[in-house]
């Protein structure tokens, strides 16, 4: 059996992931905004895991209840191709 | 009791000529304020293009209102109904508002956020471009985290 390779890898810094609606004080999300509701889904007009977006549960929360509400009145599309 | 803050957002049928549109929007408003509702904001958003076709329609006249009104009325259930009958009516939603709405809401009124719809053209059509900063940024942000993991 080969030798396998030992990999040292390097520790990536990167800054610490906040909350956006903790730092920046907003406490409520309005649905009727797409543009402000689009770092929060991806290419496919999906929700994006709090992991990647950093955001705390209570306002994922909140989010995910905001884009629904979006989807519904047409604002923000259930299903999409490459919708940005 | 205490009033309740509401809000609804009607998405009317393109076909609908400026008068029937209006028409429209003032029986509603009627329905509000009969029912012991008080109309606190409207907004008209003109003709909006929509993010997916709804009965094979692409584009649709926003209307929204915020009213005030006791739960015990049954305003939104009245509302609702009304929507549901109405066949110009493509989409509507209600919701009840927390506190935090109702001072968004005032906020939003005084135009103290640079986005009053209304005034920015209302036909544009508002989908492609005009994302594509942020797409960049959420795409690093993508990356960044899935490297991580």
């Amino acid at each position: 059996m080969a030798k396998r390779k030992r990999y040292t890898r390097t520790p990536v810094i990167r800054p610490k992931k906040y909350c956006r609606f903790k730092k920046s004080g907003i406490k409520y999300i309005d649905y009727k905004n797409p543009d402000f509701l689009m770092p929060f889904i991806n290419e496919q007009g999906k929700l994006l895991p709090r992991r990647i977006t950093g955001t705390s549960l209570k306002y994922q929360r909140k989010v995910a209840v905001a884009v629904k509400r979006c989807r519904h009145i047409a604002l923000l599309p259930y299903v999409a191709d490459q919708m940005k | 009791m205490a009033k309740t803050n509401y809000e609804s957002v009607v998405v009317l049928t393109p076909v609908l000529s400026e008068k029937m549109l209006q028409e429209a929007v003032s029986s509603y408003e009627k329905l509000i304020t009969e029912n012991g509702g008080e109309l606190i904001h409207k907004e008209n958003w003109g003709l909006t293009k929509m993010a997916y076709p709804i009965q094979k329609k692409t584009t649709g006249f926003y209307q929204i209102f915020e009213f005030a009104a006791e739960p015990d009325a049954e305003i939104v259930d009245k509302l609702e109904l009304a929507y549901r009958r109405d066949e110009q009516v493509l989409r509507y939603l209600c919701i009840k508002l927390d506190k935090h709405a109702v001072k968004y809401n005032e906020r939003r009124r005084n135009g103290e956020f640079n986005k009053p719809r209304e005034l920015a053209a209302p036909d544009v059509v508002k989908t492609a471009p005009r994302h594509i900063s942020q797409v960049a940024e959420a795409k690093v942000e993508l990356l960044a985290s899935e490297e991580e993991e």
